[in-house]
């Protein structure tokens, strides 16, 4: 339960929203504390207060930013969800490496990746994939946090993090040690290209893609910012692509853009114009 | 219930793992060396067996090679857990037959992504 007042938190909040689109419900306004705490430690400022009317007077942009950086979650992990990647490798990706056999080429959107497991892990089971030798491979990753696309481009990443969810055997191949962490390899980094981007923005190039992975970020919007992401999602997509949610998210009553695969529940599919 | 045998020969570590395997659904067994851990698994053979590398009496290594040779069966998915973090040797342990690789300290969400992998999450 957090001790900061409604005002308080009503100014942290609307700063996020504002600049992300996306909410703190009010069961995880716990998180503001815990978020800001290091941020608090840093300025040797007394308390949250004295913070949010620092950031609600508006003088002080780059405070503001620093704020929303760190009230954005970054949770992920390598393969996270084991299952829908199981779905994706063997109910998506060879109806899309037909679909696409004449250009010999895939376009994939990890969107909200936050510091980049999901697109290494994407990256690492394509170069394992022997239908797409030779193939153009173009994985685009983005996220609205500056700070989590920065050390997604890095590709370093902790001992605890680089062993959630990533099996022994691809961390040798893929990952060398440097110092206490562990760094990609420069042949894997060369496979993504990560850019800061907001979802409510228009969707980054090429603009067209045959699968986008947009797992554990939609449930932070307001509904009607939910369909506004969902619009952008659909005109990113090609007509054969598929679209990859988190486990506990649904297109049903958020958008009319999309529906579940009927032969595969999990993938979602544009609907007919 | 699926059966660990976990194998240290720090009690901290043991009783760590076991609680958090515990909550994983696991039937815990302890041995605090390599030895205890062969006659553990020839007595009956667990599921799965967390492994320390560097115990007195028989290392981590010496049991991977000792129960490739034993009789057995069915063999047990072996997961070394283990400080020794380098490159090189999770390359051996691999070589040597180990199906996954924790390195301490680990946390209840990474031992139950390895156990994932190994096809007992």
């Amino acid at each position: 339960m957090s001790d900061l007042s409604p005002a308080s938190t009503r100014v942290f909040s609307a700063i996020l929203e504002a600049r992300t689109g996306q909410q703190i419900s009010p069961g995880r306004r716990w998180r503001i504390d815990v978020a800001l705490a290091p941020l608090l430690r840093a300025r040797g400022w007394r308390s949250l207060e004295q913070l949010a009317a620092q950031v609600g007077s508006g003088r002080d942009p780059a405070l503001a930013e620093t704020v929303v950086e760190a009230l954005l979650n970054n949770e992920t992990s390598f393969f996270r969800d084991p299952a829908a990647w199981t779905l994706f490798a063997t109910r998506a990706l060879p109806g899309l490496i037909e679909a696409r056999t004449a250009e010999r080429r895939l376009r994939l959107w990890s969107a909200g990746c936050a510091t980049g497991q999901e697109a290494f892990s994407l990256a690492m089971l394509l170069a394992d994939e022997p239908r797409l030798a030779g193939w153009s491979v173009d994985i685009v990753a983005t996220d609205v946090s500056r700070a989590a696309i920065d050390r997604a481009r890095e590709g370093l990443f902790s001992q605890f993090e680089i062993q959630r969810g990533l099996p022994a055997p691809l961390m040798l191949r893929w990952f060398e040690q440097e110092g206490e962490g562990w760094r990609a390899v420069p042949a894997l980094r060369r496979r993504i290209r990560f850019h800061h981007h907001s979802l409510l923005e228009p969707a980054p190039a090429p603009a067209r893609f045959d699968a986008i992975f947009c797992r554990n970020v939609l449930f932070y919007f307001a509904d009607a910012v939910r369909t506004r992401a969902f619009d952008r999602l659909a005109g990113a997509l090609a007509g054969e692509g598929v679209l990859m949610l988190g486990a506990g998210e649904t297109v049903i009553g958020q958008t009319t853009h999309f529906a579940s695969d009927a032969a595969a529940r999990g993938l979602y599919r544009r609907t007919q114009p | 219930m699926k059966t660990c045998l976990v194998v240290d020969d720090s009690k901290v570590i043991r009783k760590v793992a076991r609680h958090i395997l515990e909550s994983l659904a696991f039937r815990v067994e302890e041995a605090a060396d390599g030895r205890e851990a062969l006659d553990a698994c020839a007595a009956q053979a667990p599921d799965l067996v967390l492994l320390d590398w560097n115990m007195p009496v028989m290392s981590g290594m010496d049991f991977l090679r000792a129960l490739g040779l034993s009789s057995v069966s069915p063999r047990p998915k072996i997961v070394f857990c283990t400080t020794e973090n380098g490159h090189a040797h999770i390359r051996a342990a691999l070589d040597a037959g180990a199906d996954e690789y924790v390195m301490k300290p680990f946390d209840r969400e990474t031992l139950a992504g390895k156990l994932q992998i190994v096809g007992l999450g």
